[in-house]
């Protein structure tokens, strides 16, 4: 398994996502320049938190006509897997690649602190390494992580089980208390939470582990097969 | 802006530049420097590289006795951060710098650009910022101006900080009224490179070429410098000309490119140095200076954001996120390339040049012909009067509290705002980017492990106007004690301090005593612990309506922790440990937290600091956090014991039962050189062995979720839950 | 030559923090008056169009593409004709 970092400019969590893959999680992981326009070889792609083009007009809105983002899409037509963090997340709500939409939180405030999260599905490939109803607490960083999407949206997220985290006590006024969803397909995940950054003792918490834990199950189960 | 340039003849007669804080003399001893009268750009430039903020005009004869080299000194002040040497062939870099009369006017941006600035000093040197730490001081909660320069102050150094990608990890705020109008704002910033990567704001080698790198040159900050030596009074609402608005993203890709520049293509490079105060002038004619070069300028290669800038303005810009490089001549291609990959402008804009001219060229005319040293090493040095402020000679009496209800008391110290938890200002941080923080805001020290290491950091500031403005001496050697006491307590080694100078107006004799003593008490102490002052700032004429604020030297120190598994924190771990106290408790209440909580101000003398027996105290708290003894340790300080006990107990909601022999009121004494520690019962021989009689002991933590304490006064018991809710609330609930 | 004059805001079913502090903020200092705030960006466009056809196009394609997420925003703009200089 080999996994790909996308470092649009303005990412900063691209070298912390790097290290919990490759040092802690034994996942070979390239950073890859937002500029490139093929992923192949890789079978899965990460895009990291941070502010992509300053996040200026939107989180994500500018990113997301990145040369790298027409393959991204394709990576994920295919079935690979992606995943977004943090700005990630709203990299893929602008895409198109995840439903709804993330505005400033109720308080209008930056928050960086520890969220407990309820894993509300571990039947994924992103969380199947957590025993299921396993509350987590991972660390949160943003100032736009409240998760907006119309009734109709929220009806389908539910009824496909496609919220995959949920926080325990809302701190950004996200409806329904939604932390992290998969698109309907089941192979794209978008989260607010950074687990890169629960990964090790020393650090206070290894809570993050089990999702790059579940993703080497999953390709372990499935071989490492992605086409491009 | 300014409409018709004069002539030389003109500027003699009408004398321009004292609008500029220039004086008569200045311009006549700079007339006498260049040889001929004076342009209006060369009287310009001169006036913002005679500023205060640029050339330390006034605090130089105090700077000069810092000490300020150990063994471990790789560069000291002078450059735009120091280093020191960490083993493995690392260093690490630091410096700290004010931006107090930015954010007095523009909070938000001003508070920003405060940290895009030091962070440019860090990357400039060629390392890798990796922390940032604030010390804010403001007015009282209860104005309404005091809570917006908190909110937006606080949203600026987010706003940077956080989008940069650079984790601000500590740091204090702490308020009184003395600080009003006239808000701190010291950021410091660290970073980490290997030895052999250190670059030096150089000019050097005939034909070398001056790049210019990053955002385009505005008429914003145009002579901030000036700006900054000014004071303020309510009269004066139109500076707000001279903020500068910041680009944490143009930064963050400065950042990446020119450490590629650093790390990749050191060959090419000659210098590096941030255009910050007195922007282009003073980075250039700097770089000139430090390698005893010529240099030569093209004005209409710089690139402009605005028409028709003329070279005064362009010169004194401090439009943000600007690099000058120095390239060997042959490689401006290479390097020009790297910053276009990262989306950036890079462009030649002159030459070194033989001799030691400095020359600039505009519209194909020479607006400035002079020595470079005119500008830099011959900027005047003034030794100013020194008088002892009335209110030392004949100090209020002690102060001695009288306190009838210990629980009510306690509860009440714990909400003020400077002792309150900073909770709801920190999470507006991002503190743990980059993936190092171990020790999160909140603590004594901030800590962060350096990757591929065993080693960790130890970052903290502190300061202290209130112990200052009662002895300027004692105050400026407790500030420094106080900075190595909370690095100890987290296990580190103290390595080195930077500093901003915060002071009143220096001109008057009261407030140069008040700066010239307090740096003698710096000196004494960075003796005692070994911390070279490496890198720091002065910021003078912080003042409002002719009232200055307490003298505040803020020290931001630096620890190394050989081993992560020795980190320890405040919180008690588990019931049954022992509490110990390190240090003999006195009835030092003059300038304390209890005393501005009881009286609304501060008086007295404060006793003499004994600083060996304080490095004595260090030493054993280290050598016991070394051998595993210690679950937790806390520097007390501000609040005494109980402030410091109630910290320690609400993290985990443990409590604690205690007998001491003192007097109950004694137990808010802010004596310096303690700290609360505590043992598991299996290592008291073992700690008994190696703390002697320099540990006392208290009692021990307790699973009940309350503090009881015996004293021979009486006995009283104060539950968490009280505390905590008091300590949480003490600055949300005055914001709203 | 158009300028484009572009305001984009929220939807009216989105709730928009920014505007409620705002809200709560004009309440504090004493403007009861006001019942609804709209927070929005402005932007201005100069295009080098001919037509007002094209130009109303173009800005429509800008608009959803980029200055606005149709998902919680919508938009509106005005389109007034620039005359071009002449050296």
């Amino acid at each position: 398994m080999r996994a790909a970092v996308i470092t649009f400019p303005g990412s900063n969590c691209d070298e912390d996502l790097q290290w919990a893959l490759t040092e802690i999680s034994g996942i070979p992981a390239d950073l890859v320049a937002a500029t490139a326009t093929t992923l192949t070889g890789y079978d899965a792609v990460f895009l990291p938190g941070g502010f992509s083009y300053g996040d200026y007009l939107r989180s994500g809105a500018i990113a997301r006509f990145s040369p790298i983002m027409t393959a991204v899409k394709k990576f994920a037509a295919a079935g690979g897997f992606v995943v977004g963090i943090c700005n990630g997340f709203q990299i893929l709500t602008e895409a198109g690649l995840l439903p709804g939409t993330l505005q400033w939180n109720t308080s209008l405030h930056f928050i960086c602190a520890p969220a407990p999260l309820e894993i509300v599905n571990s039947d994924t490939p992103f969380t199947n390494a957590y025993p299921a109803g396993t509350t987590i607490t991972l660390p949160i960083a943003h100032g736009q992580g409240n998760y907006y999407a119309d009734p109709a949206t929220l009806v389908a997220l539910e009824t496909n089980h496609q919220i995959i985290f949920r926080y325990t006590d809302n701190p950004n006024g996200s409806v329904h208390d939604i932390a992290g969803i998969t698109n309907a397909a089941g192979n794209v995940l978008g989260m607010m939470p950074h687990p890169e950054r629960a990964m090790e003792t020393l650090l206070g918490s290894t809570d993050g582990r089990g999702v790059f834990q579940s993703l080497i199950h999953t390709m372990e189960g499935a071989g490492s097969n992605v086409a491009n | 802006m300014l409409q018709t340039e004069l002539s030389p003849e003109q500027i003699q007669t009408t004398k321009p530049y004292r609008q500029w804080d220039m004086s008569d003399a200045e311009y006549d001893r700079f007339t006498a420097l260049i040889g001929h009268l004076p342009t209006f750009t060369e009287v310009g430039l001169a006036s913002g590289m005679w500023s205060e903020h640029c050339a330390y005009k006034y605090s130089k004869p105090v700077l000069r006795q810092f000490w300020t080299k150990n063994e471990n000194v790789l560069m000291g002040p002078g450059e735009g951060a120091g280093v020191i040497r960490i083993g493995d062939g690392l260093a690490v870099v630091f410096k700290a710098e004010s931006h107090n009369h930015p954010s007095a006017v523009e909070p938000y941006e001003g508070a920003a650009t405060g940290v895009g600035g030091i962070i440019r000093d860090i990357f400039s040197i060629g390392a890798k910022p990796i922390a940032i730490l604030d010390s804010l001081r403001f007015g009282e909660l209860t104005d309404p101006r005091t809570r917006q320069l908190l909110d937006q102050i606080v949203a600026g150094i987010a706003g940077y900080g956080n989008a940069i990608g650079i984790p601000t990890v500590g740091g204090e705020t702490a308020f009184d009224n003395a600080y009003a109008r006239n808000p701190l704002v010291n950021a410091m910033c660290v970073g980490i490179m290997r030895e052999d990567q250190l670059q030096k704001g150089r000019a050097a080698g005939i034909g070398n070429a001056i790049l210019y790198v990053g955002a385009k040159t505005g008429r914003d900050g145009i002579n901030g410098a000036s700006f900054a030596s000014g004071t303020f009074s309510d009269t004066e609402d139109a500076d707000r000309a001279a903020v500068q608005v910041g680009d944490p993203f143009m930064e963050k890709l400065l950042t990446d490119a020119c450490l590629k520049v650093t790390n990749e293509h050191q060959d090419a490079l000659v210098g590096m140095q941030d255009m910050g105060a007195a922007g282009l002038v003073s980075s250039s004619a700097e770089m000139a200076a430090k390698a005893d070069s010529g240099m030569a300028l093209n004005l209409d290669l710089v690139p402009q954001r605005e028409p028709d800038m003329t070279p005064f303005e362009i010169m004194l810009s401090e439009s943000q996120e600007r690099m000058l490089l120095c390239i060997a001549e042959g490689h401006e291609q290479e390097i020009i390339d790297i910053f276009a990959g990262y989306g950036l402008d890079a462009v030649v804009i002159g030459r070194v040049t033989p001799g030691h001219a400095y020359q600039l060229t505009h519209h194909g005319a020479t607006v400035c012909d002079i020595p470079v040293s005119a500008l830099t090493t011959d900027a005047p040095v003034y030794h100013q009067q020194s008088t002892m402020p009335v209110r030392l000679i004949a100090p209020a009496d002690d102060f001695q509290p009288v306190i009838t209800d210990m629980n009510a008391a306690w509860i009440e110290l714990m909400n003020q705002p400077t002792m309150a938890s900073k909770a709801s200002l920190y999470q507006r941080y991002d503190a743990q980017v980059q993936t190092n923080t171990v020790v999160l805001p909140g603590s004594d020290a901030a800590v962060l492990r350096i990757k591929g290491t065993k080693r960790a950091l130890a970052l903290t500031t502190d300061s202290n106007g209130r112990y200052i403005y009662l002895d300027p001496y004692q105050g400026g050697a407790m500030t420094v004690a106080e900075a190595a006491r909370n690095l100890v307590a987290s296990g580190a080694t103290p390595l080195g301090i930077t500093d901003c100078l915060n002071y009143g107006d220096s001109t008057k004799p009261e407030v140069f005593f008040e700066l010239e003593e307090s740096a003698k008490g710096m000196t004494a102490a960075t003796k005692v612990f070994n911390t070279p002052v490496i890198s720091g700032n002065v910021s003078l004429y912080n003042e409002t309506n002719g009232t200055p604020i307490y003298p505040t030297p803020m020290v931001g120190m630096v620890g190394l922790i050989e081993d992560c598994s020795t980190i320890t924190t405040q919180e008690f771990k588990q019931a049954d440990d022992l509490v110990y106290v390190v240090g003999q408790t006195r009835p030092d209440f003059n300038g304390s937290e209890i005393q501005k909580m009881i009286t609304g101000s501060i008086g007295g003398r404060l006793a003499p600091i004994d600083l060996h027996v304080e490095k004595a105290h260090h030493d054993l708290v280290l050598a016991a956090i070394r051998t595993h003894l210690v679950t937790a340790a806390h520097d007390l300080s501000e609040g005494g014991l109980l402030a410091a006990l109630a910290e320690m107990g609400l993290p985990k909601y443990i409590g604690a039962e205690l007998q001491v022999d003192i007097p109950t009121s004694w137990l808010f004494a802010e004596t310096p050189g303690r700290f609360l520690i505590t043992v598991r019962p299996e290592h008291q021989a073992a700690f008994d062995d190696i703390m002697g009689d320099s540990a006392r002991l208290l009692g021990r933590t307790v699973a009940a979720p309350q503090f009881t304490i015996q004293a021979p006064n009486r006995t009283f018991t104060t539950t968490i839950a009280a505390l905590e809710k008091s300590w949480e609330d003490g600055i949300p609930c005055r914001m709203k | 030559m158009f300028k484009a004059k572009i305001y984009v805001n929220y939807k009216p079913s989105v709730l928009d923090p920014q505007a409620e502090a705002v809200k709560t903020a004009l309440s504090r200092m004493g403007h009861d008056n006001v019942t609804h705030v709209l927070y929005g960006k402005y932007f201005e466009l100069t295009l080098t169009s001919t037509d007002k056809a094209s130009a109303q196009a173009e800005v429509e394609t800008i608009c959803d593409r980029l200055l606005a997420n149709v998902n919680m925003e919508t938009y509106r703009f005005t389109l007034v004709p620039v005359p071009v200089e002449v050296d």
